[in-house]
């Protein structure tokens, strides 16, 4: 299969690092409303993509796969970066559907009521990542 | 209690994104996650409710800039950590200053 989802991995995950990350959403949340109640909504909306999350959930790819390759017997620094890499190479994707997104909702929320602009906005997110992913892939078998 | 809740629904929101990506293989489909609109989920629910759809309609504009930053940050991180022996938590960290230049940039010349 192209695609797993592997439950394994979230019992894997410890209580402190989605605690972590948490803390990090609820900050990040917290400081772009208060940015843009003091600099207005056209600096406060650029913190709604601020990647704060990011190096959290980076380093804890690299933890997660330093320790795999640990156990195994192996020095896993690297594999463990690379990975990090990996993650930060997808989120290049998920950028593009984040401005789809931003863009479905700047356009829509004049209009629409909120429910159905936030479904629009996500499912123009998710359709045009995914569908990246999976033509990149596709294009990266073929050559 | 605005701030509560903003923290609340925020952390919840983050984290429940953030836990899906963590469950998914590849590491390249998962890394898809990192860049969820998870915080604008979170805030633009609440923006509304506080200030109204014209007040929210100018964050979400001022937020295809912040992707924008968003993706050339990524772009970087991923290169610099395939091409050199970097530590991953400062150097994605120190990475987050050059966005928080780049966005203001874009967002002051557009």
């Amino acid at each position: 299969m192209l695609v797993k989802f592997e439950l394994a991995s979230v019992r894997e995950t410890k209580w402190n690092e989605y605690a972590t990350r948490f803390i990090f959403g609820g900050v990040v949340t917290l400081l772009a409303g208060l940015i843009a109640d003091q600099f207005g909504p056209g600096i406060g909306g650029l913190f709604l993509a601020f990647p704060a999350i990011f190096p959290a959930s980076a380093s804890l790819i690299q933890k997660h796969k330093r320790e795999k390759k640990e156990r195994a017997g192996f020095d896993g620094t690297k594999r463990g970066r690379l990975a990090a890499g990996i993650d930060a190479a997808g989120a290049t994707i998920g950028c593009l559907g984040l401005a789809a997104f931003a863009a479905t909702a700047w356009k829509m929320l004049p209009r629409y009521p909120l429910w159905l602009v936030l479904i629009f906005a996500t499912l123009a997110w998710a359709g045009l990542a995914f569908t990246v992913w999976f033509a990149r892939k596709r294009a990266r078998a073929r050559s | 209690m605005d701030l509560v809740i903003r923290f609340l629904v925020g952390g919840l929101v983050v984290s429940f994104f953030s836990m899906i990506g963590g469950a998914l293989k590849p590491k390249s489909f998962a890394g898809l996650f990192a860049a969820a609109p998870s915080v604008a989920l979170a805030t633009i629910s609440l923006t509304v409710l506080k200030k109204g759809t014209e007040y929210a309609a100018i964050e979400a504009q001022s937020m295809i800039i912040g992707a924008i930053a968003f993706l050339i940050y990524a772009c970087l991180v991923s290169r610099a950590l395939f091409r050199w022996n970097l530590p991953v938590l400062p150097t994605t960290s120190i990475g987050l200053v050059a966005w928080i230049g780049l966005a203001l940039a874009l967002r002051l010349s557009i």
